[in-house]
C-alpha cells in the first residue's frame, strides 16, 4: 500500500500536468477555427447529455493536421527546426567536450569551482542573457567595435538576426547541459585504463580515442539529448536572435497561435512536435537504462 | 653430475637486465622510494616483499614509465630508460587494481595489446584463445569485465599482460585474489612461461609462501629500501636483520648479551636461564647486544630432557594451535616469554603427547638459530 501511495504522487502530478493539458490540446487540434471566445468550436456543452456529447464527438476531424501536409511551411519547419537542433547539437558537443574534458582533468581542488562557473549561468534569467547575447552581436555591438579596433575587420560582420546568432545563442544557453553529463562520465574514468592502455602500446593520442572516447559515449549521448529535446521546440532564441529567414517551428507555433489566433492548427502543430519529440526521448530513457544496466 | 645453476647474481661479469643506481622517489615531501640499488638479471624471477606502503607499485611504475625517478638512474639492458615513454617499452605490466577495459569485452581485453602491434587477426585470436586457455576464462570470452568475479578479472588481468609476451613482465599481486588451488596452478603456469621464454618476471605479492615458491630471489623491502636480496632460502635461512627474519615466516626472537667462546657465542638473555648456545656470521664483541633468532620448525619439544642436546630450555605449554599437517606449541618459558615450536602431526590428534599446562622441555642444535646484531 505505502508502494502504491509513493507511485501515485508522480502519476499524479504527470496526470494533471501533462496528461491532461495534452488531452486539452489534442481536442483544440481536432476542433474546427471560430469566431468567438475561445476561438474553436465545438465546445462540450455537459448539460445537453448524452445526445449532445454525440454531437459533440462527430464535430472533430482531423483536418488540421490534414492541412499540415498540405502547407509546405509546417514540414519545411520541423525539417528546419531538426537541422538546427542537430548541429546546434553537434556544436555544443565540439565546444562542451574539451571544457568537460579540462574539468575532469583539473586538480581536484578546483573542480567544485569549475562547476559552480558553469552553472553559474542560471542564476540570471535565460532571457536577460539571450537580450544581452543581441547586445554583443549586433552591428554596433561589442564583438564589432572589438573586432574592428584591433583592425581585423574593416566593415562590420552581419551576424545578428542570422541563422549563427541563433546557433551562437543556442549553443551559449545549452551548454551546460552537454558539459556536466560528459563531465559526470570523464570525472569517473580511472586513470590507470590510460596506463594500462599506454603499457599495451598506445600513444597517448590513441588512448584518448581507444578509452577515454568510448569511455565517455553515454555522458555525450545523454547530453545530446539533452540539448537536441528542448532546442527542436525553441523559440525565445530564434524570435531574439534569428531573421526572418530563420524557420523554426517554435516561431510558427507562436505565430499560429498569437498572430494568426488559429489555434486548432496551431494545437495540431504542437501535438505533431511533441509526437516528433516522443522518439528521441524513448531513445533518451533507453541509453539511460542501458548506463544503468552496464554500471550494474 | 654438474647441475648448472641459475645464478648470475654471483658471477660479477654478468650484465644486469635492469640496474636500479640510487634511486629515490619522492612524492611531495613524502619518499617512497630512498636511494635503492638493485640489480635484476635476464630470466629471473625477481619478487618484491614488504608491508603496505613500502613502495612495491612504485617501482613497477618507474619500471614500466609511469614515474620518473627524482634522483637517480634506472638502465635498461644497459639503457637509461627515462625518456622512454611507457609505450615504447618491452613492459608489461599486471596492475594492482586490475585496469581491465570496461567497455570492451574481456576477449577484446587481451587482444587489446596485440591489436596496438598490428598482428594479423589469425594469430591475434590463436594468441588470445591460448591466453584463454592458460588462465581458464574461455567460457567467459564474451563477457565484460563488470560481468565476472573479482578473481576471475584478475586472471583476465594477468591474461592481458601475458599476451604480448615482452622482454618484461611487471605483475602487481597477480594471484592475490585467487583461491589457493587455482593460485598454486597459475604460479606454476608463470613458472613455465618464465622457463620456455626466459622472460623476466618482476613480481610483487604479499603471500611470502608464493615468493619462496616462484621467485629466482626474494627482495625484503621496507619503508622504500631493500633490506635483503637473496635466494629465497638464503633468505628465509639467513635474514640479515630480525626485521627480515620476522617478515619471511614465523620467527622466535630472543634478545641477550653476546659472550664469545671460541667459534661459538653464548647468549645470557634471563636470569636463572641456561644460556644459549649459537653459531655467528659474523663477529660479535663480548656484550654486545644480539638477537637470536629461531624458526619453530627447528626447535624441538620433548616431555623430558633430552640427552646431548647443545640448548635445552624448560617451559610449560600455553597454547596449541593445530593446523591439521603440523601442530605450532606455544610454550612459556620461566621469564614470561614465548617460545613457538612446530612438530610434524604424524599421528592422529587424540594421541597427542602434549597438551595444556604440561611442563615440556625445548632444545635446538648450536646451528640452529642465526644471530643478529638488529
Ligand atoms: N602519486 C602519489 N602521490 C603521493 N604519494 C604516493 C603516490 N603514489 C604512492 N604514494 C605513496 O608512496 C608509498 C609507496 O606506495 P606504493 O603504492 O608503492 O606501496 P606498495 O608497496 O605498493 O603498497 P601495497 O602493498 O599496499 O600495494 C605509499 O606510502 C603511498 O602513499
Ligand atoms: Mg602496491
Amino acid at each position: 500500500m505505502r508502494r502504491f501511495t509513493l507511485i501515485a504522487i508522480p502519476y499524479a502530478w504527470l496526470l494533471a500536468l501533462f496528461l491532461v493539458p495534452f488531452l486539452i490540446v489534442f481536442k483544440i487540434s481536432l476542433s474546427d477555427l471560430a469566431m468567438a471566445i475561445p476561438p474553436y468550436t465545438p465546445n462540450l456543452d455537459l448539460s445537453t447529455g448524452w445526445a449532445g456529447f454525440k454531437d459533440f464527438l462527430s464535430q472533430l476531424d482531423f483536418e488540421n493536421f490534414i492541412w499540415l501536409t498540405q502547407d509546405d511551411l509546417y514540414w519545411k519547419a520541423y525539417l528546419s527546426s531538426a537541422k538546427i537542433a542537430a548541429i546546434s547539437t553537434i556544436l555544443t558537443i565540439i565546444v562542451g567536450f574539451p571544457i568537460a574534458y579540462g574539468m575532469a582533468r583539473a586538480p581536484e581542488e578546483w573542480r567544485a569551482t569549475l562547476l559552480m562557473l558553469v552553472i553559474l549561468p542560471f542564476w540570471t534569467s535565460f532571457l536577460i542573457r539571450v537580450y544581452s547575447w543581441m547586445g554583443i552581436l549586433s552591428q554596433e555591438g561589442y564583438l564589432n567595435q572589438f573586432l574592428m579596433s584591433i583592425g581585423v575587420i574593416s566593415e562590420p560582420l552581419i551576424i545578428l538576426n542570422t541563422n549563427i546568432a541563433v546557433y551562437i545563442g543556442i549553443v551559449y544557453t545549452y551548454l551546460p547541459f552537454m558539459i556536466l553529463p560528459i563531465y559526470a562520465a570523464l570525472e569517473k574514468l580511472d586513470e590507470s585504463l590510460l596506463e594500462a592502455a599506454e603499457d599495451l602500446g598506445c600513444s597517448r593520442m590513441s588512448a584518448f580515442w581507444l578509452i577515454t572516447v568510448p569511455l565517455s559515449k553515454q555522458g555525450v549521448i545523454a547530453g545530446s539529448f539533452l540539448v537536441f529535446i528542448p532546442t527542436l521546440g525553441e523559440f525565445v532564441i530564434p524570435s531574439l536572435l534569428g531573421g526572418s529567414k530563420t524557420l523554426m517551428i517554435g516561431k510558427v507555433l507562436w505565430e499560429e497561435f498569437f498572430s494568426n489566433r488559429d489555434w486548432p492548427v496551431a494545437s495540431a502543430v504542437a501535438v505533431v512536435l511533441l509526437l516528433i519529440l516522443i522518439i528521441p526521448i524513448i531513445l533518451f530513457q533507453r541509453n539511460e537504462q542501458k548506463q544503468r544496466e552496464a554500471e550494474g | 653430475m654438474a647441475l648448472d645453476v641459475f645464478a648470475p647474481w654471483d658471477n660479477p661479469d654478468a650484465k644486469p637486465l635492469i640496474q636500479f643506481k640510487n634511486v629515490t622517489k619522492r612524492f611531495g615531501d613524502f619518499t617512497a622510494i630512498d636511494d635503492l640499488t638493485v640489480d635484476i638479471f635476464e630470466s629471473e624471477f625477481f619478487a618484491l616483499l614488504g608491508p603496505s606502503g613500502c613502495g612495491k607499485t612504485t617501482m613497477m611504475r618507474m619500471l614500466a614509465g609511469f614515474e620518473t625517478p627524482t634522483e637517480g638512474t634506472i638502465r635498461l639492458a644497459g639503457e637509461d630508460i627515462a625518456p622512454i615513454p611507457p609505450n615504447k617499452r618491452a613492459v608489461n605490466m599486471m596492475f594492482q587494481s586490475y585496469a581491465l577495459f570496461p567497455h570492451l569485452t574481456i576477449w577484446d581485453n587481451i587482444a587489446f595489446g596485440l591489436k596496438r602491434d598490428r598482428m594479423p587477426k589469425g594469430e591475434i585470436e590463436a594468441r588470445v584463445d591460448e591466453m584463454l586457455r592458460l588462465t581458464r576464462m574461455e567460457q567467459f570470452a564474451k563477457r565484460k569485465p563488470h560481468q565476472v568475479s573479482g578473481g576471475q578479472r584478475q586472471r583476465v588481468a594477468l591474461a592481458r599482460s601475458l599476451a604480448k609476451a615482452p622482454k618484461l613482465l611487471l605483475l602487481d599481486e597477480p594471484l592475490g585474489a585467487l583461491d589457493k588451488k587455482l593460485r598454486q596452478e597459475t604460479q606454476f603456469e608463470l613458472m613455465d612461461i618464465q622457463e620456455k621464454t626466459g622472460t623476466t618476471f618482476v613480481i610483487v605479492t604479499h603471500d611470502q609462501e608464493e615468493a619462496m615458491t616462484v621467485a629466482s630471489r626474494v627482495a625484503v623491502m621496507d619503508h622504500g629500501k631493500i633490506v635483503q636480496v637473496s635466494t629465497p632460502d638464503a633468505i628465509y635461512e639467513t635474514p640479515n636483520s630480525t626485521y627480515v627474519a620476522d617478515f619471511i615466516g614465523d620467527v622466535n626472537l630472543i634478545q641477550g648479551k653476546a659472550d664469545p667462546k671460541g667459534d661459538k657465542i653464548y647468549i645470557a638473555w634471563a636470569e636463572g636461564q641456561p644460556e644459549i648456545v649459537g653459531t655467528p656470521m659474523s663477529d660479535f664483541s663480548h656484550g654486545q647486544d644480539v638477537h637470536f633468532a629461531i624458526r619453530p620448525e627447528k626447535v624441538s619439544i620433548s616431555a623430558d630432557k633430552p640427552e646431548g642436546a647443545a640448548n635445552a630450555i624448560k617451559g610449560k605449554v600455553l597454547d596449541i594451535a593445530y593446523l591439521g599437517n603440523i601442530s605450532t606449541y606455544h610454550v612459556e618459558l620461566p621469564g614470561g616469554q614465548v617460545i613457538k615450536a612446530q612438530t610434524a602431526n604424524n599421528r592422529r590428534i587424540s594421541r597427542r603427547s602434549f597438551t595444556w599446562e604440561d611442563d615440556v622441555w625445548l632444545s635446538f642444535t648450536d646451528t640452529a638459530g642465526v644471530l643478529l646484531e638488529r
